[in-house]
């Protein structure tokens, strides 16, 4: 019995965090391509939630049509946010480009309910809500197709930037923007491509967690919340988001399976923190990031 | 050097810097510079610092526009052009401080060499596998060619950041030829290293130099190698040319002597 409340609190902690890991690439995706840290990535994921579910509810339109609607706006946003934003600050410290997304993300947080109403909207995808239970195992559906979907384009970033000729070009950019241009690249136009993927995967993440916890602007949270998990992993690996995840998920269920009932609840909230402070202190870059070794 | 003498008289202007004048804030960095680079030359921009050399070659290279005066890259107006343009019209550089790739392996830096050669933009690159894939194969060929001519054969998958000085910046020159360019704008390539590292440095310009005959414009502060591999050399001394001419005749130009080989500015 002892066992099986641990199996139980751990399967689920990993379907959690691997659904973290999907938030938390959007993180890696800018980081690798620019190397600012978006701070609206949580906002991304809110606003393509709030848009999906509108056109679910509003309209009554088929969830394919929804989701390709979504998918449509975010690319369509996440370009205009590119070219009339951060186009401009490109050469800029990158302080004030990160400056830039966190003011981004409080204007997001307060239009989107102004435009689309504050009231919580379900996304309901087509799989059962009764969990599955299979062996010592107590399955919820909708966390293992978000895990599912997540391992999915994990593995599709993964390839893409180790293999792919852009991902490659993505990662020079992301090294020296002028060197990039001295070898012809055309660096505005790799930077969109980040964004719009940026936005792509907050279509993911966004229906994934909005109908998992129903969409309103506590969805916008979860960028804070995968901090973790970005932080433990390295924010330049895709690997790393993806064992950063599972780590969270796990400590964040064991925390709450063990320590909550002593101390009255809460801790699941601030464990995955305490560990991202440890984990800086013996490697600032993450787990899996790329040291920076400096000469001197 | 017999070759580029003979391109030099027929006339065959690769380069040409008309007037340049860049100031930043009050400072006049350069001032109405005009020069020519004839096809095929060994080009050397020397001066004291603060002269006005690297000013002048982020100009050629398109990371700053000129205030004033216009540039020429064989018949084409390049004053006000894009860095990424001018590298698809044939134009490389090196960096003066190492600027490689440094999560990269080498192979990685130099094919990105090829981006400009490469057609398939990003969506048919990840739609149509089998396209980019073929063209990949065929630029790799071309990358192997100058792994094989700098002798980076061994170091094909290592990343750039772990090797060592000299090797990094023979690298930067394989990335920059990986670009086929017809101009090739070196920034202080011999910088930092030891007299072994040099030596093998200046047989590498020399060798593509003759190999494929491309147009080099250096910058460099050892006067020996200058004056050694220079076909023609230009003297910069607060934003202004004082002198220019063969190795020789720069040498034993007074002006010359007083401003940067007199003054103990010299290594």
């Amino acid at each position: 019995m002892e066992w099986q409340f641990f199996f139980e609190l751990f399967t689920n902690g990993i379907l959690t965090g691997l659904m973290y890991s999907l938030v938390a690439v959007g993180f890696v995706l800018i980081y690798k391509s620019t190397d600012a840290i978006n701070f609206a990535q949580g906002e991304f994921c809110m606003i393509a939630a709030i848009v999906t579910a509108g056109l679910l509810q509003m309209y009554g339109v088929p969830l394919i049509v929804a989701l390709a609607g979504g998918l449509i706006f975010m690319l369509l946003f996440n370009m205009g946010l590119e070219r009339f934003v951060l186009r401009p600050m490109i050469g800029r410290p990158i302080v004030a480009i990160i400056m830039a997304t966190i003011g981004l993300a409080f204007l997001f947080r307060g239009l989107g309910p102004l435009i689309f109403g504050a009231e919580t909207q379900p996304i309901n995808l087509p799989i059962p809500d009764d969990p599955i239970i299979w062996g010592p195992f107590f399955l919820i559906p909708i966390d293992l197709l978000g895990a599912g979907i997540s391992l999915g384009f994990l593995a599709l970033f993964g390839w893409f930037f180790m293999k792919s000729r852009k991902g490659v070009a993505m990662r020079a950019v992301a090294d020296s923007h002028q060197v990039s241009m001295a070898m012809g690249i055309n660096v505005e136009r790799y930077f969109a491509l980040a964004w719009m993927l940026a936005g792509v995967v907050a279509l993911l993440g966004g229906v994934v967690w909005g109908s998992a916890i129903g969409v309103d602007t506590q969805l916008a949270q979860l960028g804070l919340k995968v901090f973790p998990v970005v932080i433990l992993g390295g924010l330049d690996s895709i690997i790393g988001v993806i064992v950063g995840g599972i780590i969270v998920g796990v400590v964040e269920a064991l925390a709450a399976g063990y320590i909550d009932p002593y101390v009255g609840g809460g801790t699941k909230d601030f464990t995955p923190y305490v560990l991202m402070i440890l984990v800086l202190m013996i490697r600032p870059y993450g787990i899996f990031g790329k040291p920076i070794i400096e000469r001197i | 050097m017999a070759m580029s003498e003979i391109d030099a008289v027929e006339g065959s202007v690769k380069l040409s810097v008309t007037d340049v004048s860049k100031s930043f804030g009050g400072v006049r960095a350069v001032r109405g510079i005009s020069v020519d680079v004839p096809r095929g030359m060994i080009f050397s921009i020397i001066g004291p610092n603060g002269a006005g050399k690297t000013t002048l070659l982020n100009m050629i290279s398109g990371f700053y526009h000129p205030d004033e005066g216009s540039i020429y890259f064989e018949d084409t107006d390049i004053t006000v052009m894009t860095p990424a343009n001018r590298a698809s019209l044939g134009i490389a550089r090196t960096f003066q401080n190492i600027a490689l790739f440094k999560g990269l392996t080498v192979l990685e830096n130099l094919m990105l060499g090829r981006h400009v050669h490469m057609k398939s933009g990003v969506m048919s690159s990840m739609l149509y596998w089998g396209a980019a894939q073929k063209e990949e194969v065929e630029h790799r060929g071309r990358v192997e060619e100058i792994i094989d001519f700098l002798k980076l054969s061994d170091l094909r998958k290592q990343p750039t950041g772990a090797l060592a000085y000299g090797l990094q910046k023979r690298v930067e020159l394989g990335r920059a030829l990986a670009v086929d360019p017809t101009l090739l704008l070196l920034d202080e390539p011999m910088a930092g290293m030891n007299q072994e590292e040099k030596e093998d440095m200046v047989r590498y310009v020399l060798d593509v130099n003759d190999e494929w005959g491309t147009t080099m414009v250096l910058i460099e502060h050892d006067m020996g190698v200058v004056m050694d591999i220079s076909d023609h050399v230009v003297v910069l001394d607060q934003g202004s040319k004082i002198a220019e001419g063969s190795p020789d005749h720069v040498r034993a130009d007074q002006g010359v002597i007083d401003a940067y080989l007199g003054t103990g500015n010299k290594e």
